[in-house]
Order: C-alpha cells, then sequence, then structure tokens
C-alpha cells in the first residue's frame, strides 16, 4: 500500500510536467496542425538557461528567493524567443509546403538546438543549485518533498491559468478561431501570424517552467534530457487527444501514472526478470495501444484531416 | 484620392491561376448604401471575385480603391479592418465556438487588447470584454437568433447559422458587407426574412454586395446587377434591364454564338423550345 502510494505521488508529480509540455505540441497542433518535434529541445535549453542565470545569481549574491523567480522568468524569455525563432525561420516559410516539409524541419531543428546546447553547455551533467531546505514530508508512509509540493501546486495553478486565457480573453478566443478556420479568423480582422507566434511563445514559456522543475527535482540537467521527455510528452498529448487542452492535461497526468504505478510493480509482477529500468518502455506501450485502438485519443474528437 | 463618391471601384482586375484566367479585366464600382447584386453561371469568377477584395487572393492584375484608397496587395485583416467584411459560400463559422463568441471575434479588429491585457486582465481589458460582449448580443437580437447565446454555433440551424455569420461581418463594423450566396439552401420563408434583414442593413447605412443565385431575390432586392461570365463582366444595370440583355440570357441558356453577334432579335431567336412564349425567355431560374 506504501508503495502504492508512494508511485500515486511521484506519477501526479511527474505527470504535471509531462502535461506542461505536452500542452506547448497540442497548442501548436491545433494551431498549425504541425507536431513540433523540436520542442522537447526547448524544454531543455529552459532548463539549461534556468541553471545558468540561477549559478550566475547566487555567484553574486542574490538572496535564493529572488534569484529563484528572476531566473524562471529569465528561462521563460529565452525560450519565448527562441520559440519565436523557431517558427519565424523555420516553420512560417513552409506553411503551405505539403505537411511532411515542416515535419522533417522540425526534426531538423531539434537536432539544431541539441548540437547548439552541446556546445554551450558540454556534454557533462550540470546540477541543479541546492535552495530551499526539501524537507521531506510523509504521508501514510509514502515520501513527498517540497519541491514535488511545489511542482504539482505551479503546474496546476499554470494550467488553470491557461484554461482562463483560452476560454476567457480576446486572445484566447482568436487563438480559438484560428485553429478551427485561419482564412475566416482573418477575415475577422485576427492577424493570424500574430496569434501563431503568440501561441509558439506559450508553449515556450510553458516549456521553460517545466525544464526548471524537472531539473529541479532530479537535481539535474543535459544536453540530450530533451529528446526523451519530448517523446513522452507527445505521447502525452497523443492520449489525450492531440489539439485538446484538457485532453493534453489529463494525458500527461494519465502517462505520469501509468509509468510510475508500471516501474513500481514491473519487478514484482515479471519475477524479477525486468527492473524499474524498464520505467521508460511504459509510454511506448501507452502511445502504441493509444495509436491503434484509440488513435484520435481519449478527449479528441474524431481525428479531422487537416491541410 | 478622386474616386470618394464611390465607396468601391475596381479598375481592370485579373487573376490567373496557372494558365486559366479566373478573372479578366473587370472593372467595376459601387456606391455607397447600395445594394449590388452579382451574379453569373457556374464557375463564372464570382467567389474568386470576392476573395480578392477581400484580400483572400492577389489579383494579378489591376487594382482597386476602397473609401479612398488604393489596394493591390493586402492582408486580410487589414482590408477587414479597413471595412469590408464577408460572409461564405458554404458557412465558415468557428463551429465550436458559441453562437455569442462567434460574433466576439468578429469585434476583434476593432478592439486593442493584446497578451499583456490578456494575461494581467486589467481593468481596461474587462471593460472591453464588457463592451465586446454586450455587442455581440445585440448583434444575436439584431439578425434574429433566439436561441441563447450559449449554443455551439454547430447546434444552430442551417437559417441561424447563415444570420450568426452576417451578425459575425457586421461586429466588424464593416462598410461594405459582402455576402456570397446567403440564402443558399434557404427555404421560401427564410429568404423572405433575410431580405427584409439585408434591407435594414441597408437603412443602416451599409453597403451591401450580393452574390447570389436565386434571382427572384436579387431582382427584388439590388439597385444595380453585374453578370459576370467565364471571368469577364458581360452586363451591368438596373435588375430590368439586366435581365433582358442578350448576352446575359446567352450566358445562362447556352445561345447560338451569331444570335447575339448579329443583333438579331436576340429574344425571339432565343427559342431553342418551340412553343414557349418567348417573353419567358428571361434568366429567372439559375
Amino acid at each position: 500500500m506504501e508503495i502504492f502510494l508512494q508511485q500515486i505521488i511521484n506519477g501526479l508529480v511527474q505527470g504535471s510536467v509531462y502535461a506542461l509540455v505536452a500542452l506547448g505540441y497540442t497548442m501548436v497542433y491545433g494551431i498549425l496542425g504541425l507536431i513540433n518535434f523540436a520542442h522537447g529541445e526547448i524544454v531543455m535549453i529552459g532548463a539549461m538557461l534556468a541553471i545558468s542565470s540561477l549559478t550566475a545569481l547566487l555567484g553574486i549574491g542574490t538572496p535564493p528567493l529572488l534569484a529563484l523567480p528572476l531566473s524562471i522568468g529569465l528561462a521563460m524569455l529565452g525560450c519565448m524567443a527562441l520559440g519565436y525563432s523557431i517558427e519565424r525561420i523555420a516553420y512560417r516559410p513552409l506553411r503551405h509546403a505539403p505537411r511532411l516539409a515542416p515535419l522533417i524541419t522540425a526534426i531538423g531543428v531539434s537536432i539544431v538546438l541539441q548540437n547548439l546546447a552541446m556546445m554551450i553547455w558540454g556534454r557533462e551533467y550540470h546540477s541543479f543549485p541546492q535552495l530551499i531546505a526539501n524537507d521531506p514530508h510523509n504521508i501514510g508512509g509514502a515520501i513527498i518533498n517540497d519541491i514535488q509540493i511545489i511542482i504539482f501546486v505551479l503546474a496546476l495553478a499554470i494550467m488553470a491559468g491557461l484554461m482562463l486565457l483560452v476560454h476567457r480573453t480576446r486572445l484566447g478566443r482568436a487563438m480559438r478561431a484560428v485553429a478551427e478556420n485561419q482564412h475566416a479568423a482573418q477575415l475577422m480582422g485576427v492577424d493570424i501570424n500574430r496569434v501563431i507566434s503568440v501561441t509558439f511563445m506559450l508553449g515556450s514559456a510553458l516549456a521553460a517552467v517545466a525544464g526548471m522543475m524537472i531539473s529541479a527535482n532530479y537535481g539535474l540537467a543535459h544536453y540530450y534530457m530533451g529528446f526523451l521527455l519530448g517523446l513522452k510528452a507527445f505521447t502525452a498529448a497523443v492520449l489525450g487527444g492531440i489539439g485538446n487542452l484538457r485532453g493534453a492535461m489529463l494525458g500527461g497526468l494519465l502517462l505520469g501514472l501509468i509509468e510510475s504505478l508500471g516501474a513500481g510493480y514491473i519487478g514484482a509482477l515479471s519475477g524479477g526478470v525486468f527492473g524499474s529500468n524498464y520505467q521508460d518502455v511504459f509510454a511506448f506501450f501507452v502511445l502504441i495501444a493509444v495509436l491503434v485502438f484509440r488513435p484520435s485519443g481519449l478527449l479528441g474528437e474524431k481525428l479531422a484531416e487537416r491541410a | 484620392m478622386t474616386n470618394t463618391a464611390h465607396l468601391l471601384q475596381l479598375s481592370s482586375i485579373g487573376k490567373q491561376f496557372g494558365g486559366l484566367s479566373a478573372l479578366s479585366d473587370v472593372s467595376l464600382h459601387i456606391q455607397h448604401r447600395e445594394i449590388y447584386g452579382l451574379i453569373g453561371p457556374n464557375g463564372a469568377g464570382k467567389t474568386t471575385l470576392f476573395n480578392v477584395i477581400t484580400g483572400l487572393y492577389q489579383p494579378s492584375a489591376g487594382e482597386f480603391q476602397f473609401d479612398g484608397k488604393s489596394y493591390q496587395t493586402c492582408k486580410p485583416h487589414v482590408l477587414a479592418k479597413a471595412g469590408i467584411a464577408r460572409t461564405f459560400q458554404n458557412i465558415r463559422l468557428f463551429a465550436n465556438l458559441t453562437a455569442l463568441e462567434n460574433v466576439m471575434i468578429g469585434r476583434h479588429v476593432r478592439t486593442r487588447a493584446g497578451v499583456f491585457g490578456a494575461l494581467l486582465h486589467d481593468r481596461t481589458t474587462r471593460n472591453e470584454e464588457r463592451a465586446i460582449t454586450e455587442r455581440a448580443r445585440e448583434l444575436l437580437y439584431y439578425v434574429g437568433i433566439e436561441k441563447p447565446a450559449r449554443t455551439l454555433a454547430k447546434h444552430l440551424s442551417y437559417g441561424e447559422q447563415r444570420r450568426l455569420e452576417i451578425a459575425r461581418a457586421l461586429a466588424t463594423d464593416p462598410l461594405l458587407l459582402a455576402l456570397d450566396e446567403p440564402a443558399a439552401g434557404m427555404n421560401a420563408t427564410e429568404t423572405a426574412s433575410l431580405k427584409t434583414l439585408l434591407q435594414t442593413i441597408r437603412n443602416s447605412g451599409i453597403t451591401v454586395l450580393l452574390i447570389e443565385h436565386d434571382v427572384k431575390l436579387i431582382m427584388g432586392l439590388c439597385d444595380r446587377v453585374a453578370v459576370l461570365d467565364y471571368g469577364k463582366k458581360i452586363a451591368e444595370g438596373v435588375p430590368e434591364e439586366v435581365r433582358k440583355d442578350p448576352a446575359v440570357i446567352a450566358a445562362y441558356l447556352g445561345a447560338e454564338p451569331e444570335a447575339h453577334t448579329s443583333g438579331f432579335a436576340p429574344l425571339a431567336s432565343l427559342s431553342p423550345l418551340a412553343g414557349e412564349d418567348p417573353g419567358e425567355r428571361v434568366v429567372d431560374n439559375v
């Protein structure tokens, strides 16, 4: 029972980060019908920027409680600029190209970003500075620490804020309109290029926060961390129904839980043949199962063919 | 600019798609507070012309002036801001937005709040949002949609969807409202109330440009009519004249070429079916 509770907690924390990243995939897909495979790399760069700026700020004697929000802000700004540039340079010229072209470009961008990060930050692991005491709390035998609580609560707050933004504001209305019909939205005076740019920047800001959360949780960041994370978050988005915001949140949390419970029990269930190092396999089982049995995802409508 | 007398002035507009000439040398002008009809057989280039003046297509030749300014290549949202609003032949509402939200989108062009307004949700943004909502409700009432404003657009009836499209276009505060077959698929009652609505809109000071296949509606509503065929303007004038124009009849019914080039009693010669009253050979059912 304690193991079960512990895995639920771990799963929810990990899942809330997947959800934030999955939102970035799903927002871009909803508006452009494009799978931005470079998104995982943006998460990685967000983590790197956060660690670098945090280390630098602490180095000049900034108090931790000031350095933390400052570095989150810097990472978000950096990633927003990055997301904007990627769309501007790599995707916008291909807006009307066959859909395979932007997809391959996205993979290309991902490789470029990975290598750039390797050149800037090197191949070694970077450790996230210890800022808060990070006391463990005991809930019914399961352990949850301060960082995990902060991650979970912050992620939920950000998701709630995003839902409000999309459903209650002029900008959100424009985003939904562009997602449904670009021509009609333009004729209503919506500048679609602007809306698309803003969408990329919002997704990238979420990615930056997610990158910071992950590196804070594991205490580490690495130039290659975005690849697997990106694939898993993409799986989460597909699981929930790509293009659907609620789906991305649900898919993220579910995938976190599946992974964590799977890793917790696979040892016992397979009689010790497989260990928890097989954790990563579950995400891809889920991806395959969803694609075979419910390609539109849990909350997705009938998958519309998008030009 | 010299032609401020006309709201819209097209000068030798041409549009090529590869080797196909969809529009060639089309010139026409629309006056303020006029209801102007655009008719022509299928494929004549009517919708192409709409796409040109709303910025969805860039003309290959010519230019147009709207409200005293010249446009040649221009983005749709800029023309929307200049005061051209349109509806589509096949309804293009935002199906998963509510009726109210569809109209609110139309206010986008006349409002300002940007990213920061959305994030901060400050007083200006809230007031603006309230004003948008109020105006959108008025417009829903104005076009006669009685279902709750929170109904998703896809759950409205066909006639209501057409009206909602008009409300959404009106929300942009247009000078020119361009309607692409607004009566398509409507029954007689719906068409009649559409006619009343369009007259009300014109009386409120908005110029209306109309593509329509319902000739009865065109004849009863429009001040002037232009006829396109194979991308060329073949006739223009008050409905009664246009209706009797030999070139128009030929375009719709497919005349012998010499019938109208010779100028030889065209109406009489256009009676392919013996025994029919030649007086009935006018364009009335296309």
